[in-house]
């Protein structure tokens, strides 16, 4: 399953006060206490509060991700960014996380942390 | 519109109705601001936890307080956003468990 996606994505991610970000080798970063490896991208809604607890629990986290706040797309790139949703989740419903291959739907921690490695 | 005012009428209508505010006023906050945020952008109060198309006919079972909301909280004791919540789900007596979309794909407006 690949991602795809027409537009730039918001990238984001926290580094805590006094941590180092050290490069392992391309494509692999440790911030702070966490190391992944899969990408992890989310498709949200800027008024949603599960996508604010994901975006939250990462940021926590320390992991890098990008997100689209959908809600905020109008026209033909909110249609294409939503024809990109339904392939990763058929019921186009927010959040939807991608961490490597797996999709997981709404704020589910545990699944999210098992999925990231952290636990 | 202020956020404690729309609390407060909320409050007193739909306890009314055994609905109640999630106890975690923070959250419970955050949630009627982005339903006024929508009110704002859309003229009608959609539910925040869900992309709106804009067509107030079209999402009216998505215009707050939704059509979904009696059978979630009946089922899992919270409406989707756990905006809306049942006494016992707020008294803990009852697991915090992911409420699933119920709102039919087809009503996603491409």
């Amino acid at each position: 399953m690949s991602f795809k996606s027409v537009l730039p994505l918001h990238v984001a991610y926290v580094k805590i006060p006094g941590s180092e970000s050290v490069k392992l080798q391309p494509g692999i970063e440790k911030r702070g206490c966490v190391m992944t490896q899969d990408s992890v991208k989310m498709y949200s809604l800027s008024t949603c509060s599960h996508c604010k607890s994901v975006k939250k629990l990462l940021d926590e986290c320390t992991v890098k991700y990008e997100f689209t706040d959908v809600d905020l797309l109008k026209g033909k790139e909110r249609q294409a960014i939503l024809e990109d949703v339904k392939k990763f989740n058929p019921n186009c419903s927010f959040p939807t996380i991608i961490i490597g291959e797996k999709v997981i739907v709404g704020y589910k921690e545990t699944e999210i942390k098992e999925a990231l490695g952290l636990s | 519109m202020d956020i404690e005012t729309l609390y407060q009428s909320l409050r007193k209508v739909q306890e009314a109705k055994g609905y109640y505010f999630n106890k975690d006023k923070d959250r419970t906050f955050e949630l009627l601001e982005n339903l006024i945020t929508n009110k704002d952008r859309y003229g009608y109060m959609a539910c925040p936890c869900r992309l709106a198309s804009g067509d107030r006919e079209w999402d009216k079972d998505i215009i707050c307080p939704c059509d979904y909301r009696e059978p979630d909280v009946e089922e899992y004791g919270s409406c989707y956003c756990n905006l809306y919540v049942s006494q016992e789900w707020n008294d803990e007596k009852i697991p915090h468990d992911y409420v699933p979309e119920r709102r039919p794909p087809e009503k996603i407006r491409f």
